[in-house]
């Protein structure tokens, strides 16, 4: 471990604690002891070279890993090892590297099925259709519709998300996942493959939820400016550990940072 | 050359009839809505009843297959579900179909010849079994991590014992409620004719239960396989219950369904009622289920697994869930299907021809409930119907290159439209309410109001 360099000494409590992430692929030691903590409100970024770990880091805490060793505290409840829809219903939402929308279902639908875990009826009142499911059914439909709203997709709401253009899928995903009410949003990467205009539509989106919902985010980017722009703190990987932490100005500054990226020696150029 | 015109006639009628009785049926006032569900049944009666010469509008080989059609949209609209919208690929679908089929059957053969204990025990046995089922569901999801199998044998346990219980229950009440099915001479009063409808619905129904029970103790472990192993699986599950079925009087104890020979005296008491009324049913219940929060959890799983269980939705469940309802449907179709043939024989349920509603729902379009029952109808009348006898006027030998037919119109069907005969359409009452435009951003003040209330 290095570098350790503790942001906040506050009493509040954390709202995410990782303690010792511990990730082995079969000999392949992925991940190791990643400790990180992040206060409510918080944007934080976690940065590192192509392996460096960060996407294992995010399926652990999302649930789709079971960790090798480790805790993941959410809230104070270790939710290490909890299965993906359990550690959604927990509050953590999260969007994927590569965009994984439902490509045959309208946006709508797409954000419909966030909220399929607060629908508040049961199959037998959808079979029955009794006067809850008429109800739930419309108050749940005008919440997503106001929800796409915010996010200007409501003109698009009935076209299927496989006919969007990339940009607008990535704003469907964002929407979706805050859609499931998290109180930590994961993003994997939400600038990849955007050009520079797309990107500053982004930071501004982000920027937005973070302030509307009171969310607290952690995002994974290789986009250095975007990283530099939007987060707090940085935390930095590389081969599975962490290698710095701090302001990105700290971050920008660190040599190892530097070397992880361009190479030994690039930081004494 | 008539018979040609006649059946082309008939297919373009019975394709109406479904667009119309969909379209009623999805009309916003009840009224309209019930006259015309009444009207649509009514047309077909009529049809069935009245005489033109000698013959029936729809003379005795056409409602042969209007019935047949009616249970295989049954079956298919399941497999649709399990298939089209779970995304899981099943070839299981007709051996649950028969499971349904001898279930109901055996109940009502029971009946008819003075055994009422064949409709206790099965009837008690599906409740009780559905209980312990039930109940297990909801104790075992407080242990975390619990391994399928160690699930599969409690459940397992747990239903044998239920069995058990019906078994001895049944067998001692059934004693008791004989003397009152009388002699034949003298029939006392539990073999009134109403007395055989109301169990041949509670047959149907009781038949469609087991079969979902089925699907839930074989979907439980082998539903963690992937999708194609899935497919694999199920189709052994189709081939086990058929060599259980040419083996009922032998390895089974059911000497009244005499194995491969074929189980004859089921009464004949599906009417053209019953089958509209069951097929209704599996409609309306498969409808309701698709356009709500769990049908959209039902398709967001064959979509993407993974995004669905980030949306917090726990697929296993979801999975299991629908191939139990998927069953359950086949299952109706099975005990719909056997009250109306009187005959059942072990080739009918033959894994070769338990392609048929996979070639249908395929045809229709996965994932759309209108072409499944759209194409059920058209390959009875067509295929079945027409095709039959049309080859049949060629030669004694003929009929058999219906089997070369089909799969070249499957094969020319996905070359030409891939999404299948009507695509992502649905009709009136399948179609998904439709949903207005909201207020704009501008008027949205209260970042509150959106996030979902948790009840």
């Amino acid at each position: 471990m290095t570098n350790t360099v503790t942001t906040s000494s506050s009493t509040s409590q954390p709202l995410l604690e990782v303690r010792k992430l511990t990730k082995f692929f079969g000999g392949l030691r992925a991940v190791n002891d990643f400790d990180m903590t992040i206060q409510p409100g918080e944007l934080v970024g976690l940065i590192g070279p192509n392996g460096a770990g960060k996407t294992t880091s995010f399926n652990m805490i999302s649930g789709l890993y079971t960790p090798s060793s480790g805790e993941i505290i959410l809230d104070g409840q270790n939710i290490a090892g909890l299965e993906p829809h359990e550690v959604t219903q927990m509050g953590i939402g999260r969007t994927f590297q590569n965009i994984r929308l439902f490509q045959n279902l309208s946006v709508l639908d797409n954000v419909r099925v966030a909220y399929h875990m607060h629908a508040g009826y049961s199959m037998i009142d959808a079979i029955l259709r009794n006067s809850r499911y008429t109800a739930r059914e419309r108050e749940l439909t005008e919440q997503a519709q106001d929800f796409l709203s915010i996010f200007k997709l409501e003109r698009i709401q009935h076209e299927l998300a496989m006919n969007l253009p990339y940009g607008e899928q990535r704003r469907v995903e964002i929407a979706r996942a805050l859609a499931s009410n998290p109180r930590l949003l994961l993003l994997d990467e939400p600038a990849a493959g955007m050009n520079p205009a797309e990107i500053v539509t982004l930071m501004d989106l982000i920027h937005f939820v973070q302030e509307r919902f009171g969310l607290t985010i952690l995002l994974i980017e290789h986009q250095m400016r975007f990283v530099m722009g939007i987060c707090e703190r940085i935390t930095v990987m590389d081969f599975g550990e962490v290698i710095a932490r701090g302001t990105p100005k700290e971050i920008q500054a660190n040599p190892k940072v530097i070397e992880a990226y361009l190479g030994k020696g690039a930081a004494h150029a | 050359m008539e018979f040609f015109f006649g059946s082309f006639v008939k297919i373009v009628a019975v394709v109406a009839w479904v667009y119309g009785l969909l379209r009623v049926m999805g009309n916003s006032s009840k009224l309209v809505k019930i006259v015309g569900i009444v009207a649509m049944f009514g047309i077909v009666q009529v049809a069935i009843l009245v005489k033109i010469g000698d013959d029936a509008i729809l003379n005795s080989f056409d409602t042969g297959l209007l019935f047949q059609a009616c249970t295989m949209v049954m079956v298919a609209l399941g497999l649709n579900l399990i298939y089209g919208f779970n995304g899981q690929f099943s070839l299981g679908q007709y051996g649950f179909y028969g499971i349904g089929a001898y279930t109901a059957a055996d109940i009502t053969y029971r009946w008819t010849n003075g055994q009422a204990s064949g409709l206790i025990v099965a009837g008690i046995g599906v409740v009780l079994i559905g209980a312990v089922i039930l109940g297990l569901n909801r104790f075992l999801s407080r242990f975390r991590g619990l391994p399928v199998l160690s699930a599969f044998t409690l459940y397992l346990i747990g239903v044998i014992v239920a069995g058990v219980v019906a078994y001895y229950v049944g067998a001692t009440i059934g004693d008791a409620l004989t003397p009152l099915f009388g002699s034949t001479d003298a029939p006392g009063i539990l073999r009134s004719d109403i007395a055989l409808q109301l169990v041949f619905v509670l047959a149907v129904l009781i038949a469609g239960i087991f079969a979902a029970e089925v699907a839930f103790l074989f979907g439980l472990p082998v539903l963690t396989l992937g999708s194609d192993y899935f497919g694999i699986a199920s189709l052994g599950f189709t081939i086990v219950v058929n060599t259980l079925m040419v083996n009922t009087d032998t390895i089974l104890p059911f000497p009244e369904m005499k194995g491969g020979q074929g189980m004859i005296g089921i009464p004949k008491v599906t009417t053209w009622f019953w089958a509209f009324a069951f097929l209704l049913l599996v409609i309306i219940v498969m409808r309701n289920v698709i356009h709500s929060s769990t049908g959209r959890a039902i398709m967001s799983v064959r979509e993407d697994e993974t995004a669905s269980k980030a949306m917090g939705i726990n697929i296993a469940n979801y999975k299991l869930l629908s191939f139990v309802i998927g069953s359950l449907f086949a299952g109706i179709g099975g005990g719909v299907y056997a009250h109306y043939i009187g005959f059942l024989s072990p080739g009918t349920f033959d894994f070769i021809v338990g392609f048929n509603p996979l070639i249908i729902i395929v045809f229709g379009g996965l994932g759309s409930m209108t072409g499944t029952i759209v194409a059920g109808f058209f390959w009875m009348f067509f295929l079945e119907g027409m095709l039959r006898v049309l080859l049949g006027q060629m030669g004694t030998d003929a009929p058999t290159w219906r089997y070369v037919l089909y799969p070249i119109t499957l094969l020319l069907m996905m070359l030409l439209r891939p999404k299948g005969l009507l695509g992502k359409v649905e009709w009136g009452f399948l179609r998904p309410e439709e949903v207005t435009p909201r207020r704009t951003a501008e008027m949205l003040n209260s970042a509150t109001g959106v996030m979902p209330t948790v009840k």
